[in-house]
């Protein structure tokens, strides 16, 4: 019992890390019609910044999160700008391929200047807490405590501002949006930031846990993918649900199944729900 | 290069520089080697081509197909001591069937699902191979892979009878590609390529003929897998990586999606390019990677696609330049019978 206990907590905090990446990806496609194959780089970017600058100039833990979310919500704007604004009016084949162009560039650009080995973030909390029977790390509830927060602030920040108004103005019509005075490029770019902003802190928070690597970026965007068709492209409930489906079957499967196919089982589940909905699970008809 | 492709002739030339190759650099086992691999390369690539280019649907997971034709015969022929022949045959219709599979399901997702729902399948193909240890060896790989069986007395254990027995599958492959392009079903796929809901209001199975597009590009994709296992003698899991694929991606793309010669262009370059660039091999997609962007950004329809728009634009010039000369010499000879009449 305690086992299960346990694994659903494990599952909650992967859950977090796919449900931050997810709708940083949905956001994207469900207001500029990109699917980012390239968000997974931003996560990879992420990642490093903040370990490279906790070790280099010793700040403390929150304070690298905070410089590297600056740092990959600008490589975001640069990324809308330079590569996804262009390709605006093009074929839809086009910016899937220029965003695996991307995707190549920023990993040997990590492995480069980094180097290709497996690095290990130390944050200041401690190694293991036992909560009721159940033992923890602090940096598990960390991911989680801090997941719920930026939703809060996420759903806070598109319903309550002006500017938040006008990026859901343009999910609902992009035309619309522009008929009405709504600087669609400049919500353009907000969207990308926003992206950018999540990607790095879901990095930050799950590289303590597992490692920093070059590689490390492949299957977190290849699961954001599925929690976002999971949860209905387009969606924000939709990835959060999609995310916490996928992390808790994740853990379950590697505690109860096998821990070698534990990352077939989130490729698994695409395949079933693609082949009964094409679309997805939630998906809006409407697109 | 437009025009050499587009006249007998210059096929014919093309073909026999190929044929003389091996001739010039007989005792160079590594160029022939290379030049087979860039071979079987352009094979894979070309089926791609058919299914993005010219059918519209890009899918990712190809390299999985290409793993999957190559471990078919890798197993076939260690495993189970088949002829080489016949355990070709039988990896083309095992990659078949799984893409005849995989397709029937896979199409009736659209655009931006298709692409994902390929790249995951793909990946899932790579963690089975790497997984699987009883059956493909895992991160072990397949070893000692026999060189292609003798027919009669054509035996292939020397490099340049490897390269012209890669060849000779290449031109076939070409052959049936263009002979598709230029056919109706061609049309067929341009047509759907071009609005998938006009295709269908015109008449045309959209469903039949995408499925077929992606069986006969995945048997392209299985083909080359095939040669490339008993090329190499080895294989490993990381054939159907997701790298593999990409490099897939950045030959057609930067050759010429939806062009006759774009994989054939593309891969002979990038192939080479990267022999070159041996010791900065790891790297080199950080040169790549941007030239992919630009490429899609600057000449989507890649370099043979701006070669043609280019001697297009000039033809237009040239017409242009000779008409107006024609109106300037009838204008100057009425000018003359005007002046002769008075």
């Amino acid at each position: 019992m305690e086992l299960l206990f346990q694994q659903l907590l494990n599952g909650l905090t992967l859950g977090s890390v796919y449900f931050l990446v997810g709708i940083g990806l949905t956001l994207v496609f469900g207001i500029l019609h990109v699917p980012n194959f390239a968000h997974g780089s931003l996560y990879l970017i992420g990642g490093y910044v903040t370990l490279m600058i906790m070790k280099s100039a010793g700040v403390h833990y929150f304070i690298a999160i905070l410089l590297s979310i600056i740092v990959v919500a600008l490589l975001a704007v640069l990324m809308e700008r330079l590569v996804f604004n262009p390709l605006r009016n093009a074929p839809p084949i086009h910016d899937k391929i220029a965003a695996i162009g991307l995707v190549l560039f920023f990993q040997a650009f990590v492995s480069l200047v980094w180097g290709n080995d497996y690095h290990r973030m130390i944050t200041p909390f401690g190694d293991a807490v036992k909560i009721a029977g159940i033992s923890t790390s602090p940096q598990r509830l960390l991911v989680i405590a801090v997941a719920v927060i930026v939703v809060v602030l996420l759903y806070l920040f598109l319903k309550k501002t002006m500017i938040g108004a006008s990026i859901m103005a343009m999910a609902q019509n992009r035309d619309g949006a522009f008929l009405v005075g709504i600087n669609t490029n400049i919500v353009a770019m907000m969207t990308f930031a926003i992206s950018g902003v999540l990607a790095a802190i879901a990095a930050s928070l799950a590289s303590p846990i597992n490692l920093v690597f070059p590689g490390m970026g492949h299957l977190v965007i290849l699961k954001a993918f599925v929690v976002v068709i999971i949860g209905g492209m387009g969606s924000i409930p939709g990835a959060i649900i999609g995310g916490l489906i996928l992390g808790i079957s994740e853990s379950l499967g590697a505690t109860y199944l096998s821990n070698d196919y534990k990352d077939m089982i989130a490729f698994l589940l695409l395949i079933l729900i693609m082949t009964a909905r094409p679309k997805g699970l939630f998906a809006k008809e409407a697109y | 290069m437009g025009k050499l492709f587009n006249n007998r002739t210059g096929i014919m030339f093309i073909l026999l520089l190929a044929i003389a190759f091996p001739l010039v650099f007989a005792d160079n086992r590594y160029v022939l080697y290379i030049m087979t691999t860039c071979f079987i390369f352009i094979i894979a690539v070309y089926g791609m081509n058919l299914l993005a280019g010219f059918t519209g649907q890009l899918s990712l997971a190809h390299a999985g197909f290409f793993a999957i034709g190559a471990y078919s015969v890798g197993i076939l022929t260690t495993r189970y001591e088949l002829n080489f022949w016949l355990a070709l045959l039988v990896a083309m219709v095992i990659t078949c069937v799984a893409g005849l599979l995989l397709g029937v399901i896979a199409l009736r997702t659209r655009e931006h699902f298709f692409a994902i729902y390929t790249l995951i399948v793909g990946y899932l193909i790579y963690l089975l191979i790497d997984k699987w240890d009883s059956l493909t060896g895992g991160v072990r790989g397949l070893i000692g892979i026999p060189v292609p069986d003798a027919i009669g007395p054509i035996e292939f254990t020397s490099a340049t009878s490897m390269y012209y027995l890669v060849l000779f599958f290449l031109v076939i492959s070409i052959f049936i590609g263009v002979r598709i392009v230029h056919s109706l079903t061609g049309r067929t796929y341009i047509a759907i390529r071009n609005s998938e809901e006009l295709a269908q209001t015109l008449g045309i199975n959209t469903r039949t003929n995408k499925l077929v597009s992606f069986v006969v590009s995945i048997a392209y994709a299985g083909l080359a897998g095939g040669l490339y296992a008993s090329l190499t003698r080895f294989i490993g899991p990381e054939i159907a990586g997701l790298e593999m694929v990409f490099n897939f991606l950045i030959y057609l793309i930067v050759g010429g999606l939806g062009t006759l010669t774009g994989p054939i262009v593309g891969t002979m370059i990038f192939v080479w390019l990267t022999q070159f660039l041996q010791s900065f091999q790891e790297y080199r997609m950080l040169i790549f990677g941007p030239i992919l962007v630009m490429i899609v950004i600057f000449y989507p329809a890649g370099l043979a696609g701006a070669y043609f728009s280019l001697k297009i634009k000039f033809d237009e010039a040239r017409k242009k330049r000779a008409t107006k000369q024609e109106q300037k010499n009838s204008l100057e000879s009425s000018k003359i019978q005007s002046r002769e009449v008075s």
